[in-house]
């Protein structure tokens, strides 16, 4: 879909922010571009809307080049979201995002319309859209960057670190928000990012970059843990890899069944850690019957640890083992309990597939 | 003392008149706006190339601090010997005042264009450049709203500086509220003088008045929020 | 002789000139600091406080020279005409500055300054006030070169300095003494922006200190 054709970016000074890049981003999905600051990630993203021209090769989008279009036409037809968001701070909320589909020249009507709709798909609400952008917390003003990308149904978004100036509970919000969005809208997005753990959960690709602007490795992220291709690639993706790439490797666990209890229930001394449940079989919490026996009282209960849903990677069903005060990490299939797995159980599992390193 | 003054003040034929105090008003208004109106045609085009550009930055910031020490009743004076004789009729009064207020109005609207520009979101900027603006329109829709505020600000301490040299400039003969004051001491009325200070303080305060609410009206709310944020 | 006027007047000139301009400079000085502080300190008093020391500088300075004799019951051409005038002028100017300028002192600084156990009144003292200099005498250098300019006008009301220059070379139809004093005020003012540049350097030898590496 984004063809680079050994793409160079020289700068007059001497220094290269990108040596010779060719590589494809796919139709659909999300690119991550990841790498150190001075990799000349960032200048390869902004060479696809020509924020920045390169000194050589050439960018293909749908086999057209880029060249050949007029710059701010091209960008009009391209989404762009940045790390401060860059809203026009006056400027409601509505009118930054109807900026684009006026730009090219739609109808009132129906740029309000478009960003109305914009506004709904990011989560923000009518109220917010009349507000002025300092009105809204940082996270909000990133939707509301993001809406003003998408509000012309651009086939591509680029975003330049869209996530790195919110806080990390905002950041995983924003992280699942755009991943939903990109699989409802089918858009190609293309992000580029300098943490590995960020491209590695939101990536379909991802192209990790060095310094001096070469393309160190492009692969799925569960390849790029597995084999990552050469000894920078290996340490920029960092210390547990073996332990993250767990996260890629959907593994066959089978729980054990697991007898739960209900409030109140009666349940004699010696049968140590019991899973206690209501009637709907959703799970509440672990009580200890070891020393002393009685009816569960509510208060007694132990905070669980993380649930594992049929079906998740073999780290949350590790982790699920890993958290429990039981030790047995607690499976659940639409909210109902189906089973318990103990650490050991993961492991075999694991092993089984052949896979603690490719 | 203060009840001569006070009685020259309520005085219907004070006000009245071509020589009464409205008049001289307009007079002194209409000379006040004009100059502001050149000063403001030079300096915000000027300005904006250089916010927009950073060119040019280095002399404006100069150009400006060397203008302030430059004693404008030396430079009426200068003005008005090397042009009245050249000159003849009103004109001839009017023509180096108006001049020298141009050219004592041009630093502050230049810088407060200049530094509302700069001062506009790197991020915003970028931002507009990436969703397709062309230079034009990032000049027009982003940068000259969000460099209002300072822009206005430049304006209204120009137009303070103006009102009050417009006053003194009496001195070299041209009309205006400035008439009481050099008349009055001619005539030793202090009473004449006392009045005539009190009618243009307040002149320069409801002027400053009138354009700090339409400061108001022409800037975004969502710039005001920004600042209170 | 200079331009038809006589070495010694221009001395003479110039040194009144400075009394005119400086003195209120350092009096405004003063009396902002305090003010300054108040609305840093109580921060519902910083918008009227520098409205109202705003309003001051809309008033032309021929009116509030020719107003104050009646406020203050002094003779026209008194000297305290213009001091009192020029004092509100730069405390107009500085008011603002100040408060900026301790506005301007991190919070992480006074912070860890209270947490130490300064007490408020040495906090300003020997933290804020310092980190404060470089703003201070940013605006204590546009109050100063706008002083010496202003001063000038007196000379319209009979009050001797420089701008005496300006009105008799202007009755005498005579460029020459115009000229000399356009050209003393410029040095003074010149003169005085680089004094108080310098003073800030010599203040803040920390702003100088190379970056640690």
């Amino acid at each position: 879909m984004i063809r680079f054709e050994s793409v160079t970016k020289r700068y007059p000074d001497g220094t290269t922010a990108v040596d010779d890049l060719s590589l494809e981003v796919p139709r659909g999905g999300i690119t991550v571009f990841v790498g150190p600051s001075g990799c000349g990630k960032t200048t390869s993203l902004r060479m696809i809307n020509r924020m920045v021209e390169p000194t050589e090769g050439r960018i293909l989008i749908n086999d057209e080049d880029v060249a050949d279009r007029k710059p701010a036409r091209l960008r009009r037809s391209i989404g762009y979201v940045i790390q401060h968001a860059g809203l026009f701070p006056h400027r409601t909320v509505l009118a930054n995002v109807m900026t684009v589909p006026t730009l090219i020249g739609w109808d009132k009507g129906r740029a309000r319309t478009a960003a109305m709709e914009a506004i709904e798909k990011v989560g923000l609400t009518a109220d917010q859209a009349s507000r002025y952008p300092a009105q809204l917390s940082g996270g909000q003003q990133q939707r509301v960057g993001v809406a003003r990308a998408l509000a012309s149904d651009p086939e591509v978004v680029l975003m330049d670190e869209p996530f790195s100036a919110v806080d990390p509970l905002v950041r995983t919000d924003l992280q699942n928000e755009v991943r939903r969005l990109q699989r409802e809208l089918g858009i190609t997005v293309v992000l580029v990012t300098h943490d590995i753990d960020e491209a590695i959960s939101l990536g379909d690709h991802v192209a990790v970059m060095r310094q001096g602007g070469h393309l160190a490795q492009l692969a799925s992220p569960g390849e790029l843990l597995t084999e990552p291709a050469d000894d920078f690639v290996a340490s920029f993706v960092g210390k547990d890899r073996g332990y993250r790439k767990l996260g890629f490797t959907e593994t066959q666990v089978e729980a054990d069944p697991e007898r739960t209890v209900s409030l109140g229930e009666d349940v004699p001394a010696g049968r140590g850690w019991v899973l206690v449940a209501d009637e709907q079989e959703q799970p509440l919490g672990w009580v200890d019957r070891q020393g002393s026996g009685g009816p569960v009282q509510e208060e007694e209960l132990h905070r669980m640890g993380s649930l594992a849903e049929v079906g998740d990677s073999a780290r949350v069903f590790l982790d699920a083992a890993l958290s429990a005060p039981s030790g047995r990490g607690v499976v659940v299939q639409d909210g109902r309990v189906v089973g318990t797995v103990t650490p050991e159980r993961v492991l075999e599992a694991i092993r089984a597939q052949g896979g603690s390193d490719g | 003392m203060i009840s001569l003054t006070w009685q020259w003040l309520v005085d219907p034929a004070t006000w009245t008149g071509p020589g009464g105090i409205i008049s001289q008003s307009i007079t002194h208004l209409r000379i006040s706006l004009v100059a502001l109106l050149l000063a403001a045609l030079v300096a915000v085009p000027v300005g904006l190339f250089i916010g927009h550009t950073g060119r040019g930055r280095w002399l404006a910031i100069n150009l400006a601090g060397a203008f302030r020490a430059i004693p404008s009743l030396g430079v009426l004076f200068v003005a008005t010997l090397l042009l009245l004789p050249r000159l003849s009729g009103n004109l001839a009064f009017e023509l180096p005042v108006v001049l020298v207020l141009v050219l004592l109005a041009v630093p502050p609207v230049l810088s407060g264009t200049y530094a509302g520009v700069e001062a506009v979101d790197p991020a915003a900027r970028d931002a507009a450049r990436g969703v397709g603006m062309t230079e034009a329109q990032i000049l027009w829709q982003v940068e000259l709203p969000a460099a209002l505020p300072l822009l206005l600000s430049g304006l209204r301490s120009a137009m303070l500086q103006i009102i009050a040299t417009a006053t003194i400039a009496a001195i070299v003969g041209i009309g205006g509220l400035g008439r009481y004051l050099i008349d009055g001491q001619a005539s030793r009325q202090y009473e004449v003088m006392a009045g005539g200070a009190i009618v243009v303080a307040l002149l320069a305060l409801l002027v400053d008045l009138v354009m700090a609410g339409l400061q108001r009206l022409v800037v975004s709310p969502g710039l005001v929020v920004a600042k209170e944020h | 002789m200079i331009g038809g006027v006589a070495w010694s007047t221009v001395g003479d000139l110039l040194l009144r000139h400075i009394y005119l301009a400086g003195v209120p400079l350092l009096l405004g000085l003063l009396i902002s600091l305090p003010l300054g502080w108040l609305a840093t300190r109580y921060r519902w008093l910083a918008p009227p406080m520098i409205a109202g020391t705003g309003l001051l500088y809309t008033i032309p300075s021929l009116a509030l020279f020719i107003l104050l004799p009646l406020l203050l019951g002094t003779r026209v051409l008194d000297d305290a005409n213009v001091l009192v005038a020029m004092t509100l002028y730069s405390v107009a100017l500085l008011t603002r500055t100040v408060a900026d300028g301790l506005g301007s002192v991190p919070g992480a600084t006074r912070q860890a300054a209270t947490a130490m156990g300064y007490g408020e009144l040495r906090r300003t003292f020997v933290v804020d006030l310092p980190l404060a200099v470089p703003v201070i005498t940013a605006g204590l250098r546009v109050a100063a070169v706008s002083n010496v300019s202003i001063v000038s006008v007196a000379a319209l009301i009979g009050v001797s300095q420089l701008g005496q220059l300006f009105t008799e070379g202007f009755n005498r139809n005579d460029m020459g003494p115009i000229f000399v004093g356009i050209g003393a005020c410029v040095v003074l003012a010149l003169v005085l922006d680089a004094g108080i540049a310098l003073l800030s350097r010599v203040l803040t030898p920390w702003l100088r200190a190379g970056v640690a590496r």
